[in-house]
């Protein structure tokens, strides 16, 4: 089990509080489609991904942001249980979307620079540190279920 | 990886914005990444690396300067670091991964600090720019 200190509790809790997770989670997806665009390999039924301008726009990708990061706040719901939280979700990625768990460790990285952008100097290193260790255990969980 | 037009002028737009700030965004990089990578740490030993340390500052500002050297020598980066490469490569040997890292904080810290500037072209652009600079610096390691 992960061991969360009292601080990295409260400040995964803090910046959570504040998420817009609708515009947060179509930033992030976007930026991952945009900044590694290999990653478009699993939407080829999403539409028009053939520029940033269309990713941004793209309604499909919006919805798809939305959803993930909102799943996202199960893990920050049940820091103390991130394992139990994600398994389905993990067999689910490996049996029916086949997704590399590399890919949530790139989501994850992308997540660090759109709430970075966000909360800008109030994105300490120790609040980095902490969502760094979150996105990790995610990641991490999410892989767990593959063979 | 190869860098578009479009990407080398991105990477010089960031840089011309943030250029009077650099040295001071090396420090706080290094800084970001000894907090949020801790094992990162190992490779200095010999550093005070407290908040504000004159040695991060001094590193900081050498780091910067690599990258504001790569960056004005944008269309031959294998060439500017020549001898950084082969200072990685026969002296230092920070494993590779860890160039990911410091990347990765830096992207943090343009992110904080210039937000607009970091659209998801730019975004792009800059880490592919990070990737080639890590490539180069450790391409003589084998």
């Amino acid at each position: 089990m992960v061991h969360w200190t009292a601080e990295e509790k409260q400040l995964i809790a803090s910046v959570w509080s504040k998420v817009n997770v609708e515009e947060c989670g179509a930033e992030a997806l976007a930026r991952l489609l945009i900044v590694y665009p290999w990653t478009q390999r699993f939407f080829a039924s999403f539409g028009n991904l053939s520029s940033p301008t269309a990713i941004i726009g793209n309604p499909k990708v919006r919805a798809h942001g939305r959803k993930v990061l909102t799943s996202f706040g199960e893990a920050v719901k049940n820091l103390d249980n991130i394992k139990a939280t994600y398994a389905k979700l993990s067999e689910l990625h490996c049996e029916k979307l086949h997704v590399d768990p590399e890919n949530f460790r790139l989501l994850g990285d992308i997540l660090i620079i759109v709430l970075a952008s966000h909360f800008a100097r109030d994105f300490t290193p120790a609040c980095q540190f902490a969502w760094q260790k979150l996105v990790s255990v995610v990641a991490h969980a999410l892989a767990r279920k593959y063979h | 990886m190869v860098l578009s037009g479009n990407d080398k002028s991105n990477v010089k737009g960031v840089f011309g914005k943030i250029g009077p700030h650099c040295e001071d965004y090396g420090a706080e990089t290094l800084e970001r990444m000894f907090t949020v990578h801790p094992q990162t740490k190992t490779y200095f030993p010999h550093f005070d690396l407290h908040r504000g340390s004159a040695q991060i500052k001094a590193h900081g500002k050498k780091v910067a300067g690599a990258l504001l050297e790569a960056v004005n020598h944008i269309d031959d980066i294998a060439g500017a670091l020549s001898k950084l490469s082969d200072l990685h490569a026969q002296k230092l040997r920070v494993d590779p991964v860890n160039f990911k890292l410091l990347g990765q904080c830096f992207l943090v810290v343009v992110a904080v600090h210039h937000p607009s500037l970091l659209t998801p072209e730019v975004h792009a652009s800059l880490d592919k720019f990070l990737c080639t600079v890590s490539t180069v610096l450790t391409d003589k390691y084998r």
